[in-house]
C-alpha cells in the first residue's frame, strides 16, 4: 500500500465545493449560454422528425451518388436507412442523426478555428494539445457528472458531452492538414504579396480542404460513439433504445437498436468519406488519413 | 593567356549607375543566436568554424553584387551554396543577417510590411524551382494569381492571363488543372504567371533545373527571345553552369555563401578566379561559352569572305572553316572590326583542357 503522506480529503471537498458554489451561482448564467445550443439540437430534431422518411431517403441517396458517380454506395445507403425504418427505428434514428449533426456542426464552429490558429502559433499548439490529449483520454463519465449537476439531466449535458469528445481530431486534423501545405505553394504565394489572411483562405484552406474533411468524418463516428452515453443523461434516440435492451435484459431491442447505430455510422461515414475523396481529387495533393 | 589581351572589349560598362538590384555586404545566418555568428564570422573565422562552434548554418556571406537593368544575371553555384537562399533576399522572403539591399532605388529591409506586400504585388515577380502553382485553381486563374492579389478586375485580369498564356505556348489549356500537365508545361505556367504582373524585375530560382534537358533547353531558348523582347532585369539561380554560360550577361559564381567570382559568361571560361570554378570549366562546352569578338584578332583587315557577328560563338564560326581561313566579325552596324582563323579558336577552346596542365 502507497503510504498516505497527505490527507485528501480538504482537497476533495474543495472541488465538490467548488462546483457546488458554480452551479448555485451561475447555474442560471451557464444554461442561459448553452440554450443556443439546445434551440440548434432541437430544431434540426423537429426538421428531421417533421421530414417524411422517403424524401430523407432520398436526399442522402441522392447525396451518395453525387459523391461517387456510381451506384454502389447509394445502395448501402438505401439498405442502412430502410433498415432503421423497417425495425421501427425511425423516429429514434432521427434523434439521434440530431445530436449527432448539433454536435458535429457545433464542433465544425469551434475547432476549424482553434486548428487554424495552433497551426499558426508552436506556443499554442503546445499548449492545446494537452488539453486534446485530455479531452481524449478522460473518461466522458468524468465530466459528464458534473455537466450534469450544472445542466441537469437532459439534452444539454449529452450534446456538451459529445461535443467534447468528438471535437479533437477536427482540431488535430485541421492543424496538421494546414501545416502540411506544401511550402513551396505557400512560399510562391507570399512572393505575390498576399496577405497572411488570403493565404490561408486562398492557398491553406482549400489545399487542406481533404484533411480538414477527414477530421469531420471522425468527429460525425466519435458522435456516434458516445450516443449510448449520452442517452444515459437523457438524449433519447437509438442509445436509449440500448439501454434499455441493457436494462430489461430484452437482447433484442439492444441488438436492432445497437444495429441501428451501425448503420448510421456507415451512412455517414461512407458518404463523408466519399466527399473527401473527390475533393482530393480535385486538387490532386494532400492525404486523406 | 598573353593573346588574351584583348578580352576587356566594347562591352557594355559592367555596372551601370542605375542598377536594377544592389546587394551590399548581405549576410545570412541560419540559427537561434544569428548575432553571437555573426561576429565570429566578421573575426575572420570560416563558414566550418562558425557551424562547428555555435551550430549556425553560414547562408550567405557578405554578398555584394550590381544587377544592372535588362540583363539576364545568373548566379551558378552548387546545392548548398546559398543561392537559393541569396534569391530569396531580394524579395525579402528571407531576412538577412546583415547587409543592405536596394532594388529600383528602394532600400527592401527598411519596408514595413505593408509596404513589402505593396513591393511584391507590383515590382517584382518570381518563377520557382518546384512551379509553386496553386493545384487547386485553373491554369489561366494560375496565371491570373498575381493579378488578382494585386486587385486588378476579373475580366481584365483573365484577358491578361489569357494573353501569356498565349506567349508561352500553353494556348488551349486555360480550364487543365496543373496536375494534368508535364513539367515542362506546368513551368510554363509558374512563367506566364510572373510574366503577367509586368514587372521590370524577374527572379528566377531554378526555374529550369526540375525539367527534362530537352524541354529545359526549349525554355532556355524561349526565355532568351522573350528577354530580347521584354528587356527585364532577370536574376536568375542555377547550379548547370553550361545553362549559366548559354542565357547570362552576367554570371556570378557562388560556393559557401560567397560570392567567388563575377563576370561575362566567357572571361569566366577564360579565367576563372579558382580552383573550384576551373572544375566547372573543365566540364563545359566551351565552343558555346565563347563568343568570336573575344578571340578574334582586332583591327581593320580587309573585308573576309565570310562574316559573323560578334556576338556568335565558337560553336557556330567552327563550321566555316570548313571553307574559308579568315572569317570576318562585325559589329551590330554590319562593319567588320576584326577576323579569327581556325588556330585562335582552337586555342581559345583548348586553353583550360586538363592536358595542357593548366591550373
Amino acid at each position: 500500500m502507497f503510504p498516505e503522506l497527505i490527507d485528501t480529503r480538504p482537497l476533495r471537498r474543495a472541488v465538490d465545493d467548488g462546483l457546488g458554489w458554480v452551479v448555485r451561482n451561475w447555474g442560471g448564467e451557464l444554461e442561459a449560454a448553452a440554450y443556443p445550443l439546445l434551440m440548434l439540437l432541437n430544431w434540426i430534431e423537429r426538421l428531421l422528425i417533421a421530414t417524411p422518411w422517403w424524401l430523407f431517403i432520398a436526399f442522402f441517396v441522392g447525396l451518395a451518388f453525387v459523391a461517387t458517380r456510381n451506384w454502389r454506395l447509394p445502395l448501402v445507403v438505401f439498405l442502412g436507412l430502410i433498415f432503421l425504418g423497417l425495425m421501427q427505428l425511425w423516429r429514434d434514428a432521427m434523434i439521434t442523426t440530431a445530436l449527432m449533426v448539433a454536435a458535429t456542426l457545433t464542433a465544425i464552429v469551434v475547432s476549424i478555428p482553434v486548428g487554424v490558429w495552433m497551426s499558426r502559433s508552436e506556443r499554442v499548439r503546445q499548449m492545446v494539445t494537452p488539453v486534446l490529449d485530455l479531452m481524449q483520454t478522460l473518461p466522458s463519465f468524468v465530466y459528464l457528472i458534473p455537466t450534469v449537476m450544472i445542466f441537469g439531466p437532459g439534452k444539454i449535458p449529452a450534446l456538451l458531452a459529445t461535443i467534447v469528445y468528438a471535437s479533437p481530431p477536427l482540431i488535430r486534423l485541421t492543424d496538421l492538414g494546414l501545416r502540411n501545405v506544401d511550402p513551396a505553394v505557400m512560399e510562391a504565394s507570399r512572393a505575390f504579396g498576399t496577405s497572411s489572411t488570403q493565404r490561408l483562405f486562398g492557398v491553406q484552406i482549400p489545399l487542406a480542404l481533404p484533411t480538414i474533411l477527414a477530421g469531420i468524418n471522425q468527429t460525425t463516428m466519435m458522435a456516434l460513439a458516445m450516443v449510448v452515453i449520452a442517452s444515459m443523461i437523457g438524449a433519447g434516440g437509438l442509445g436509449y433504445q440500448v439501454l434499455q435492451g441493457i436494462g430489461r435484459l430484452e437482447v433484442s431491442r439492444g441488438l436492432f437498436a445497437g444495429l441501428g447505430i451501425v448503420a448510421l455510422a456507415i451512412v455517414f461515414d461512407r458518404i463523408t468519406q466519399a466527399y473527401g475523396r473527390r475533393i482530393q481529387e480535385r486538387i490532386g495533393v494532400g492525404e486523406v488519413r | 593567356m598573353t593573346e588574351h589581351g584583348q578580352l576587356h572589349d566594347a562591352a557594355p560598362a559592367a555596372v551601370p549607375d542605375d542598377p536594377a538590384i544592389v546587394m551590399r555586404g548581405v549576410t545570412k545566418i541560419f540559427g537561434p543566436d544569428p548575432e553571437a555568428a555573426l561576429a565570429l564570422l566578421r573575426e575572420g573565422r570560416s563558414k566550418a568554424d562558425v557551424q562547428a562552434e555555435t551550430g549556425h548554418v553560414v547562408g550567405l556571406d557578405n554578398v555584394s553584387l550590381d544587377i544592372a537593368r535588362g540583363q539576364i544575371y545568373v548566379v551558378m553555384g552548387l546545392s548548398g551554396s546559398g543561392k537559393s537562399t541569396l534569391i530569396r533576399h531580394v524579395n525579402r522572403l528571407i531576412e538577412p543577417t546583415a547587409g543592405e539591399i536596394v532594388v529600383n532605388g528602394e532600400k527592401v529591409l527598411d519596408m514595413t510590411m505593408a509596404q513589402l506586400g505593396d513591393f511584391r504585388r507590383n515590382r517584382i515577380a518570381m518563377v520557382f524551382q518546384k512551379f509553386g502553382l496553386l493545384p487547386h485553381r485553373s491554369v489561366i486563374d494560375n496565371v491570373a494569381y498575381g493579378l488578382e492579389t494585386r486587385g486588378v478586375g476579373r475580366a481584365e485580369r483573365l484577358e491578361k492571363a489569357a494573353h501569356w498564356i498565349g506567349i508561352v505556348g500553353l494556348s488551349g489549356y486555360e480550364t487543365s488543372r496543373p496536375r494534368q500537365l508535364s513539367g515542362g508545361q506546368q513551368q510554363r505556367v509558374g512563367l506566364a504567371r510572373a510574366l503577367a504582373m509586368d514587372t521590370d524585375i524577374l527572379l528566377m530560382d531554378e526555374a529550369f533545373s526540375a525539367l527534362d534537358p530537352l524541354i529545359r533547353s526549349g525554355m532556355q531558348e524561349q526565355l532568351l527571345e522573350l528577354q530580347s523582347s521584354l528587356n527585364k532585369t532577370i536574376l536568375f539561380i542555377t547550379h548547370d553552369f553550361d545553362e549559366a554560360l548559354k542565357i547570362g550577361n552576367r554570371i556570378a559564381v557562388l560556393k559557401d555563401g560567397a560570392v567567388q567570382q563575377v563576370g561575362r559568361p566567357e572571361e569566366i571560361v577564360l579565367n576563372p578566379a579558382n580552383a573550384h570554378i576551373e572544375e566547372f570549366v573543365r566540364d563545359v562546352n566551351k565552343a558555346r561559352a565563347i563568343h568570336i569578338r573575344t578571340v578574334m584578332e582586332e583591327g581593320a583587315f580587309e573585308p573576309c569572305e565570310m562574316a559573323m557577328p560578334a556576338d556568335a560563338r565558337c560553336e557556330d564560326v567552327l563550321p566555316c572553316f570548313d571553307q574559308h581561313e579568315w572569317v570576318g566579325v562585325l559589329d551590330g552596324t554590319g562593319r567588320q572590326i576584326g577576323r579569327v582563323r581556325a588556330r585562335q579558336v582552337i586555342k581559345a577552346l583548348a586553353r583550360y583542357a586538363p592536358s595542357n596542365g593548366q591550373a
